[in-house]
């Protein structure tokens, strides 16, 4: 049952992920030269109703649909890590025009070299993990 | 319904990736779509390389699921609800690009020089595509989040590690575009 739902989950992201133009390269180039509000809206206003909705939850205790308590894990402290980790995936993103995300909507669509992607995303994630004992983090 | 073809303003589309998080949180998980590149590293024997990869996959194979409808939605949304995939960026961004040698702006949803079949065939443009890769997995491990991840569930959540990624992404994505750009194209 709960296959079911993070399939259709699943599909629905891939849907609105191809139709707002999100897992377009020329829109995350436009988004890099701040000539259009497009991608800033999207974004803004996802976080803008997912805060919102967050402190809702918060303030009520709500209960998932299974009622099970939420909860919501903090981020490890930390700078280096996410400063540094942050420019080599903001790099990333800006040449491949796909974030991880995007990069399965665009298998989907039909765009075959979104794989080298994928496939370079993989090795990049396996030598991450090579290496995380010598990084700081 | 003629709209539902059309792209989808931004004001329908970033509602809906918050109803997506919610769904995911009320179904009692996170959003976050980079996780699963190491559930795949596990499930092709990288767990024998490096104990980063040393985890109980079955816990995580529902994003694994999340992932197969992502690329069943990319279908739906390139072949079904969609007549016309050019993306109407400005026309300065077009200039710009054009200037670049990238012909295809504002007629393509991706760009012919990196994502057509003819560009397989040349070592720049996939050269390209596999650094780029490289870049996102890495990082977004690094930073333990992507854009998702975040982006949008961690700066929902008011995390100060999520700002300090997403300021991370900005300046990355700034210096590949603004800098390395002119190098590269």
């Amino acid at each position: 049952m709960r296959t079911v739902g993070y399939l259709l989950i699943g599909i629905f992201f891939g849907i609105v992920m191809y139709k707002s133009e999100a897992a377009s390269w020329f829109r995350i180039y436009e988004m890099f030269q701040f000539q259009s509000f497009h991608m800033y809206g999207i974004m803004g206003s996802a976080i803008l109703l997912g805060a919102l909705g967050i402190q809702v939850i918060k303030k009520n205790n709500l209960k998932s649909f299974f009622g099970e308590p939420i909860k919501f894990t903090p981020k490890e402290k930390g700078i280096t890590r996410y400063i540094v980790g942050g420019l080599i995936f903001g790099l990333g993103w800006a040449l491949a025009g796909a974030c991880p995300g995007p990069i399965y909507t665009l298998i989907g669509a039909g765009y075959v070299p979104i794989i080298v992607v994928f496939i370079g995303a993989l090795l990049g994630t396996f030598i991450y993990g090579e290496l995380r004992k010598k990084l700081p983090h | 319904m003629e709209w539902i073809y059309e792209p989808w303003p931004w004001y329908v589309s970033g509602p809906l990736i918050a109803l997506i998080m919610f769904l995911l949180i009320f179904i009692g998980k996170q959003f976050g779509m980079s996780s699963n590149l190491r559930t795949m590293c596990t499930l092709c024997g990288a767990d024998k390389a490096a104990d980063y990869f040393e985890f109980n996959w079955v816990e995580h194979r529902w994003n694994l699921i999340v992932v197969v409808g992502a690329v069943i939605g990319g279908f739906i949304g390139a072949h079904v609800l969609t007549n016309d995939p050019a993306v109407a960026i400005n026309p300065e961004t077009i200039t710009i690009l054009n200037e670049l040698g990238f012909a295809s702006a504002g007629k393509a949803y991706l760009p012919d020089e990196l994502y057509s079949l003819e560009a397989l065939t040349e070592i720049k443009s996939l050269s390209i595509l596999l650094i780029g890769g490289l870049l996102l997995g890495f990082g977004a491990r690094y930073a333990g989040g992507c854009t998702s991840g975040h982006a949008i569930s961690g700066l929902s959540n008011l995390q100060l590690p999520s700002l300090i990624a997403v300021i991370g992404f900005f300046i990355g994505g700034l210096f590949m575009i603004h800098i390395l750009f002119p190098l590269i194209f």
